[in-house]
């Protein structure tokens, strides 16, 4: 059994970690590690029985964790009062909105940059009061600069000059040059308030958006911990609604992320457990298994006990499979020629 | 990876893999007398890497990584893999580790109370530690580290992380003088650091390895110049060591209390002196009033 199979079943709750074998731990540990997992899996197994060490340096993790919220939340704070006074409105996306929102993926997770959705027409002025209030440009690129002006769905990443903290401040979900081209106006007036008075989108948006970033957007990297948070993003709805699928998948096809959604459901019923309800009515959804799903599968569990990627081959074709969902074919080519050129 | 040995120094239990044997059986012989608990599961993981297969044997260089890893590290020739092992374990621990506030120090202790040098590269502070440690005559000082010293968040005591001392340069010659050669490494000669040999802390100092200690005075020494004393105010102390920190901030409210109680409690002095001596006669000093 590799170690990136019983990191996951231990999420999934499949496997009990007291019949672990003191060596397994290495591997299940440097996986984790490896995707960014390890607190993550340090609050799942909280109450289980562990090896004096390992729930030491577990310990360690969901406390250093919930420093690492805080800071993000205070993060997201700044942000709120460098917008609030000029009346710009804005939706916490992705790590820092499941804090927020208090969501249980949140428990241990790591949180990068603050990513933020505002409307289209406020981004401008956006970038002037986060300028005004101490954050600047990373990318001195002009060519880099360029391209996300003219072609991202969010503006060139800025940092904070005194926090050293990075902001995505995005007016839409997906790239404007991507084949998918979801509702941002839709995912703005029909987000709503959390308790800790942020706004985030609202359950179905949240978890279409989840789904898009980890297969429309990117190349998978950091997969399974995004495949944790569609599981545990479904699970935490569907509790609170059972006829939670009815409004996801039909949230799921405003956008035009039906099959992105579904996919992404799939799979994290085959790694998580996560479960699916197939409906007749009102509407057709089902789950019937892809061919394509095994490549994913074996993409998200492509690493070794030393928490190496293990398929450079399987690799390369989903980065490669990014970018050709990212922008049409003669634009790709373009952008690959000029980012060859420069080397 | 094909080569591996696990190795334990203070609270950390490393996992070192290899693709080549070399760099291991270095590690092995450095660290054969340090207690050993091949069943623990490690904290920590460096990886010893090619960057492509064939470079195991064309042209061999040593990439380092593990858990963390830092873009853009130079990879160090074969030869010189003991040294990337050991940066690759500082690396671990000082991008990784958690549980104590991290400063970047060496350390000493004697009666339960630790005497904690900070200073840049070159200040002196790891041959300090090394010839306090090596003293024979009213010495009895327990090595600590010379790299690292880890302040526990909640008592605020000190703990050892005794790796193999690090000597550099001058270092070298000075110490391995006073000491049994089977306690020295092989030299690493022209590093990017200069050149370098580990010495295996005292045998007492690694049994010891667990046993806490009381900070009870703070230098930070500055190798070259007239000798000379100048306390050091609990705000500079503190500035000081939250950069000499390399988890102050992931540690948020938790390393701010740790650290303020510590300047608070323990006496900070800067010290200069022109060799060694001097400098271990200031210590001693120091230490003779701050241990009143």
């Amino acid at each position: 059994m590799s170690a990136v199979q019983i990191f996951v079943d231990l999420l999934a709750g499949r496997r009990d970690a007291a019949a672990l074998a003191s060596r397994d731990w290495d591997g299940v540990i440097g996986v984790a590690r490896s995707e960014a997992m390890l607190a993550t899996l340090a609050h799942r197994l909280e109450r289980a029985a562990l090896p004096a060490p390992v729930a030491a340096l577990f310990a360690d993790q969901r406390a250093a964790a919930k420093v690492a919220q805080a800071q993000a939340l205070w993060e997201a704070e700044m942000a709120r009062r460098a917008l609030a006074p000029a009346g710009i409105e804005f939706v916490l996306l992705k790590g820092a909105a499941y804090a927020a929102a208090g969501m249980s993926c949140s428990e241990g997770r790591q949180i990068g940059d603050l990513d933020i959705l505002v409307l289209a027409s406020d981004i401008r002025r956006a970038e002037n009061e986060l300028l005004n209030a101490g954050w600047e440009w990373v990318k001195s690129d002009p060519y880099d600069d360029f391209y996300y002006r003219e072609h991202m769905h969010e503006l060139p990443p800025l940092i904070h000059k005194t926090r050293d903290r990075m902001i995505d401040v995005h007016h839409t979900i997906l790239p404007r040059t991507h084949r998918i081209t979801p509702d941002a106006l839709l995912l703005m007036s029909e987000a709503v308030e959390t308790s800790s008075g942020f706004r985030v989108l609202n359950p179905a948006a949240m978890v279409c958006h989840c789904a898009a970033h980890m297969l429309a957007d990117g190349d998978l990297q950091g997969g399974l911990r995004n495949l944790w948070d569609l599981h545990c993003l479904t699970v935490g709805f569907l509790k609170d609604d059972p006829d939670f699928y009815l409004t996801l998948i039909e949230e799921a096809h405003r956008h035009g992320l039906t099959n992105v959604v579904r996919r992404g459901l799939r799979l994290a019923n085959s790694l998580y457990g996560t479960p699916l309800q197939p409906y007749v009515a009102p509407l057709m959804s089902s789950f019937e298994p892809e061919l394509a799903d095994d490549f994913y599968i074996r993409r998200l569990l492509a690493r070794d006990d030393w928490g190496r990627v293990t398929r450079p081959l399987l690799e390369q074709a989903f980065y490669i499979r990014s970018h050709w969902l990212r922008m049409p074919p003669a634009m790709l080519a373009k952008h690959l020629w000029t980012k060859w050129r420069k080397g | 990876m094909r080569h591996q040995a696990r190795i334990a120094v203070g609270p950390v239990q490393f996992r070192i893999g290899s693709d080549w044997p070399e760099p291991i059986a270095a590690l092995e012989r450095l660290y054969a007398d340090y207690p050993r608990d091949d069943a623990r599961p490690a904290d920590a993981t460096v990886r010893l890497f090619a960057a492509r297969p064939w470079r195991r044997w064309v042209r061999p260089s040593v990439h380092i990584g593990g858990d963390f890893i830092v873009p853009d590290a130079l990879p160090l020739p074969l030869s010189m893999g003991l040294l990337a092992a050991e940066m690759g374990m500082n690396l671990q621990v000082a991008l990784g580790w958690r549980r104590h506030l991290l400063l970047h120090a060496s350390a000493v202790a004697r009666d339960g109370r630790a005497l904690i040098m900070s200073g840049e590269s070159g200040s002196g502070k790891s041959t300090l530690a090394a010839l306090l440690g090596e003293q024979a005559d009213g010495g009895d000082w327990r090595l600590m580290g010379d790299e690292f010293t880890l302040i526990d968040p909640v008592g605020g005591d000190a703990f050892a992380f005794p790796r193999a001392v690090s000597l550099k340069n001058q270092a070298i010659a000075e110490v391995a003088a006073r000491v049994d050669a089977a306690r020295l490494g092989p030299l690493l000669a022209a590093t990017p650091k200069g050149d370098i040999r580990h010495l295996v802390p005292r045998a007492d100092a690694i049994a010891a390895m667990h046993e806490p200690a009381r900070p009870a005075l703070l230098l930070f020494p500055r190798f070259g110049g007239e000798t000379s004393v100048e306390r050091m105010g609990e705000g500079e102390a503190f500035v000081r060591l939250t950069e000499a920190s390399t988890n102050y901030v992931a540690l948020g409210e938790a390393g701010f209390a740790a650290l303020t109680r510590f300047v608070r409690e323990t006496p900070a002095f800067g010290i200069s002196y022109s060799d060694s001596a001097a400098g271990l006669a200031l210590v001693g000093q120091l230490w003779a009033e701050a241990a009143r």
